[in-house]
Order: structure tokens, then sequence, then C-alpha cells
């Protein structure tokens, strides 16, 4: 399947099992698409604000600021995009009331579903809106979005408010989300995994779900942490050749005591490398999207090395 | 926090407690390492050990012999035990949290009347809480164990906990779910809907009306006039919810109750696991056992091993030249494979060694702990039937 044209969009979206890398690799798409001249806001909708680690910067909030040349990054807060939302919108002097009203809102968001998550999606896409219409600069808005577990929630919010929320503002708002989000030339929504049996039922399921639940187009599957392949079949018949007795013998003679781990580390390799390549075909069998793979990166330190090291794989896999 | 290590390490601390809730970040392995640690406790303890799980892999689930929903406590077959090879001393029981299930359990039980409950099941609200958004797990596990460790089926619950936004959701869920419906908040949105009469709506004027309108302008009047009708059914319940969920947070309090936080030895996730342990002992929880999971093997930093690889990778020809003419095994005739294959095993050794080294920093650097560090190796393959979690285990109580 042919690379798409993911840096070409406005929008993307990045979901994936916790643990399987997905802020580094969204980090590195950032970095990548700037690096290729575009103007990037990076925009981390879950956790706490520490994605500029991935760029050695300290925590944003949710003003967009520089981490990187081209990249701002900001950390969403939907009380923030609440208030943002009301001054644009309502034209009133609401400072007064948004003490109570934030509060509410926040209570109200609490039980009201999709309240937090529209508030997210809603900022993300008027920023997406706005530098189409040449009102902010942004000519790529990458987003460090929900997890698996959440984000059908998180990007289905502006339909569901629809569903429940007949007239009024909101649904005036929500209908050119819901436009923004399902246009394919704009928007996509990739999926980060490991290949371990979790990651991929995940995936599998999440793409199924995302097929038929929403209508944000998919983009392609990320496929990271990558272990290499460490021998071809003539070369395993060696390595096991190596390993007997007598063998080992004479490598222990040659290059001492700390052999047998060594050979125990290659075997280690071999095994993890082959469990995993079960979950990959499947995952590869399943799911009809794009693969992106991105190696195992076998680094002390983490930061921007890391990240341009990914960024690097994936400007060699998507052809850039 | 002593440093001295406890004889038994989580043996011994399970022989001593009735609930264990095993909490982490995602991709951890929380989810097999508590049914590990149920497996290994029906083993060596004894007594009904019962695991609550939330999304076990499919392949854990039927191991378990958990392949339908619903919210049934089930035995796993002692015939499964012993096929693994064990010889479990006491029993083995398993149950899948059912989210929607429990909630509407939940309704039932504490509506006033039969008819405000179906009204509750039905609201539009209500399903979209329930069933489309993940946050109601939180509470809903925290629930579901203190419903059964009220039953006093077992002598040992551990429960996975759900996969939260934030770690720390679950635990101020009950607090949360008390204080949203006991508080002033809820009874001013729901005024307008709730008060009849002129005293009434001159409350209403003085006290809300720019609010309303705003909300009116936002949302739209019938969205608030469900999220009003919504709660006010909730408020029917309130005694007995709010009674609950108090109930709830005194036994995660329970000196019967541990906490184990589950970490690799990775940045983010240890980050995370080292907030967590500082939080459970800031609350007033017991943290048990911290259990460092899908670690790399010691050997990967001996020195003797590193100064090996070297001599692989530098002496590669002269080495395979010498294994032809010496051993003359067919496969070592070709000396050219050899050296690559040589060559290949000191470098992917120096990459590993790599990686185990950073993992010895981080665990290095690890501040706080509990008294119980149990670590748990990277399995070369995948853990899913009761063998495998008694591997994990033995790892576990070692």
């Amino acid at each position: 399947m042919p690379q798409p044209d993911l840096l070409g969009r406005r929008l993307l979206f990045f979901t994936g099992k916790g643990g399987v890398g997905k802020s580094t690799v969204t980090a590195a798409a950032a970095l990548l698409a700037a690096e290729r001249g575009k103007r990037v806001l990076l925009v981390e909708v879950d956790a706490k604000g520490n994605l500029p680690d991935l760029f050695e910067q300290a925590p944003v909030g949710f003003e967009p600021r520089e981490v990187y040349p081209g990249v701002s990054a900001m950390a969403m807060r939907t009380e923030e995009s609440l208030k943002e939302y009301l001054k644009l919108n309502l034209r009133v002097p609401v400072l007064g009331r948004l003490g109570p009203m934030a509060r509410v809102l926040d209570f109200v968001a609490t039980a009201a579903p999709g309240v937090k998550e529209v508030l997210t999606v809603g900022k993300v896409c008027w920023e997406v809106r706005e530098s189409i219409e040449g009102r902010a600069d942004w000519d790529l808005v990458v987003v460090d979005a929900a997890a698996t577990g959440h984000i059908i929630g998180q990007l289905d919010a502006p339909r569901a408010i629809q569903e429940l929320v007949a007239v009024g503002m909101v649904r005036t708002q929500t209908d050119w989300m819901v436009e923004l989000l399902s246009d394919p030339a704009l928007t996509a929504l990739n999926v980060v995994a490991t290949p371990e049996e979790m990651p991929v039922n995940e995936t599998i399921e999440l793409v199924e779900r995302a097929r038929e639940e929403l209508r944000v187009p998919l983009g392609a599957v990320f496929v990271n942490r990558v272990l290499p392949e460490l021998f071809t079949h003539a070369d395993e018949d060696t390595f096991e050749a190596v390993r007997r007795p007598e063998a080992e013998a004479q490598l222990r003679a040659r290059a001492g005591t700390g052999v047998p781990a060594v050979l125990d580390a290659a075997r280690l390799a071999v095994s993890l490398r082959r469990t995993r390549a079960v979950h990959l075909t499947r995952l590869r069998e399943t799911v009809d999207l794009p693969m992106v793979y991105l190696p195992y990166l076998f680094v002390r330190d983490a930061g921007l090395r890391v990240t341009r090291m990914v960024a690097d794989a994936l400007a060699e896999e998507l052809g850039l | 926090m002593s440093p001295s290590v406890p004889p038994g390490g989580l043996e011994q601390l399970l022989a001593t407690k009735e609930i264990m809730v095993f909490c982490g970040s995602g991709g951890v392995g929380k989810t097999s390492v508590a049914a590990a640690a149920a497996v290994t406790a029906a083993t060596r303890l004894g007594g009904k050990v019962l695991v609550v799980t939330v999304d076990p892999a499919r392949r854990l689930a039927t191991a378990l012999g958990l392949e339908g929903f619903g919210n049934v406590e089930k035995q796993v077959p002692p015939a499964a035990l012993e096929e693994a090879g064990l010889e479990p001393r006491g029993e083995l029981w398993a149950a899948m949290l059912d989210t929607k299930r429990s909630w509407d359990d939940l309704v039932l039980r504490h509506a006033p009347d039969e008819e405000t409950a179906y009204r509750i099941l039905e609201n539009r609200l209500y399903t979209n809480l329930t069933g489309r958004f993940v946050q109601s797990h939180d509470y809903i596990a925290m629930e579901r164990l203190f419903e059964i460790h009220g039953t006093g089926a077992y002598d040992l619950i551990i429960i996975d906990t759900p996969p939260t936004r934030n770690a720390l959701d679950f635990l101020e869920a009950p607090a949360r779910m008390a204080e949203f419906f006991g508080g002033r908040l809820l009874r001013w949105l729901t005024m307008p809907y709730r008060v009849g009469g002129k005293r009434g709506a001159r409350v209403l004027n003085v006290a809300s009306r720019p609010f309303y309108q705003l909300a009116d302008r936002v949302l739209g009047s019938q969205f608030l006039q469900d999220i009003a009708e919504f709660f006010l059914n909730f408020q029917s319940m309130y005694d007995g919810f709010v009674e609950r969920a108090r109930a709830v947070e005194a036994l995660l309090h329970d000196r019967r109750t541990t906490f184990g936080v589950v970490t690799t030895l990775e940045g983010a996730p240890l980050r995370e696991a080292e907030f967590f342990c500082e939080q459970l002992s800031a609350r007033r929880y017991h943290l048990g056992a911290l259990v460092l999971n899908k670690t790399l093997p010691d050997y990967l930093l001996e020195p003797d091993a590193a100064a090996a690889a070297d001599v692989l990778v530098a002496d590669a020809p002269t080495i395979a030249g010498a294994l032809a003419q010496e051993s003359k095994p067919p496969e070592l005739a070709d000396t050219e494979r050899t050296a690559r294959v040589l060559r290949t095993v000191g470098e992917s050794f120096r990459n590993f060694a790599v990686v185990a080294k950073r993992e010895a920093e981080l665990r290095a650097e690890l501040g706080r702990q509990p008294e119980v560090v149990s670590t748990v190796p990277n399995f070369e393959i995948d853990i899913y039937d009761i063998a495998g979690l008694a591997r994990i285990g033995e790892h576990l109580f070692a």
C-alpha cells in the first residue's frame, strides 16, 4: 500500500494504547513536518504538558510556545478552551460570570457526556479553521490525542453533542467541526502500535470501531519498536551450531567467560523478534491501512535526540 | 521504607491482606501481574482467591475461563491449574468488570422505586454516560470491589484497575461521586425545574437568571432540561449513593487493603509510578508493593559478557576460521557466514546492553519505595496461559 501524503493534510490525530510511544511518534511527526518547512502546532491533549520533554523544553500551557524551530506546542486545558470559546462567540462581557460558569460546565462535564471532549476537539478544529482561513499561522496541527480506549469518545463528541443538543449555539458550532473532521483532504486519524498482543488487538478493534462509528478518515498505522531481524534462515542454522557445547567451548577459549551470556542475549533477541512477528503478521492481515515501520531504538537517553531519530526513520519510511 | 526487606515479600503481604489493588500507567502489564499474583496466591496461600480484571487480553481471558461477558465470578477449574503443573491449596476465581451492567445494578439498588429506576436507565444522558465514556469505569470498578468484598465470599481479592486518563482518577472517584450528588451546584442547576410557586420563582430570578440565559444560549434549553431531569432523578438516590461512595472510600483506606504499583523500567511509566507511590502514601493508602515488570536480564550488565561481545565483533573472521578448522561441523564450514553471525551476536548484545544499562540507571534513581519490590523479567514469549502466569508469579513472590 502506498504511503499516504500525511504531511499534506492540515490535522493529524495520533492515538494508541498506553506505553507504545504515541507521544514520541507524534512529536517526531511534528518535528519532521517542521523540518520540511511547515509551521506546526503540536497539541497535547491528555497529559500534563510534558510533551516538550521530547524537545528538551520546559512544560507548556494552553498558550502555544515554540519548542523547536517551526514547532509550537500547547497543552489542552478545557477550562481555558471554554473561556476562549465564550469570549469569541458570545461577544458579551462574560468575564465576571466565568467563575461560576466554568464551575458549572466542569460539573456538567462530569455527567454530561462529551462536553470536555468537545471543548478539546473544538479548540483543535478552531485552530485548523483559523489557519485555513489565514487567521492563524499553522500549516499543520498535530494532536497527541487520547489513548485507544478514549479516542472514539473524543473524536465523536461533536456528533454526540449534535444528537443530544437539538438547537442552540453549540449545535451550530458542531456542524462545521463534524465537516472538518470528516474531510479526508484535511484530517487523518493515525494509530500507533507496537508488535505486541494487546497493542495489536486494540489497534484492530479501534480501526473497526472507527470505521463504524466515526466519520474521521483513517491515516496510517505506525508500528513502533520493531526489533531487527538478526539472522536469515541459513544464518540461524549457523547460530545454532555455534551454540553447541563444543563450539561454545572454543568460543569461550577465545572470547572469555562472558560468551554464554552473549549467546543467551542473541537467543533472547531472536525469540522476542519471533514472538512479535506473529502479532505483526496478524496486524498486517487484519488492518488494511498503510503501515509505517519504526525501529526499536537501542539508546540510553531520551529527549530531542530520540525524537530526531524517530523523525529520521519516519522520513525514510514515508519517502520524504 | 525500611532498608531491611521482610522475608516472604509479596507472599507475606498477601497473606495479611484481603484486597490488593494493582495500578500503573497503560501498557506496563497490570492485568498479567494481577492475574499472576492471584494464581500464585491461590496456589501457595490457599483460600478463595478472586481476580477481578477490567480488560484482559482475549487469550488471557480464555485461560481464566472468562469467555462471556457479565458480572459473574467464575471458578477457574482446578483441573486447569493442575494441567499447568500447579498443586493449588486454594481456589482461584476470576471475574471481568462489566461497566454498563454494574451501573445498572447500582441504579436498581438505590432508586426509591422501580419507575424512577427505569426513568434513569432510559435517560439519554445516562446511557451515554455509562456506555460510552470510559471515565465511568473509575468509580464502578471500586464500587464493584466493595460489593464483592461485602459478600465475604473470598479470602483475597486482587483487582486490576481500569485504564484511566489519570492513574489516580479511580481513587478520587468515590469522593467525587459523593461531592457530585451532594453539591450545592447540582441543586442550583436543577432549581428551575424543581421549584414551583411564587417564592421559588423569585429565588430563581435573583440567583441564577443570568446563568440560565447564558447556558441556554450555549447549550439549548432542551439539553438543559435533559440534564436537569437526569439529575433530579439521580438525586432521589442521593442518600444511598453518598453513603455507598463513602463506604467504598473507607474500604480503600482500610488496613485490609493494599496497593501495588506496576511499572516498566522506562522513563515515562516510571515517573508516573513514582508519582503514584508518593500520592498513595500522601493520601494514607497502604502502598504494599512495587512491581518492576518486563525487565531485561541481569546478564546483559556483566562486564565479562561485554568483553566477550567486543571480541566477537572485533575478531569475528579469525574466530570463524578457527571454529571451522577445530570443531568442523558442516554448518560452520562457510567461515564468512560464521563471521557474520558472530559479529551480529556481539552487536546485538551491545544493543541490548545499552537498554539494560538504561534500565539499571532508572532503577538506581528510584526514590521512595515500598518494602516489597518485585522484579519480573521480560519473557521472550507472550504469557497467555496459567502456566505462564505461574512463571510470572514465581518472580513476583520471589
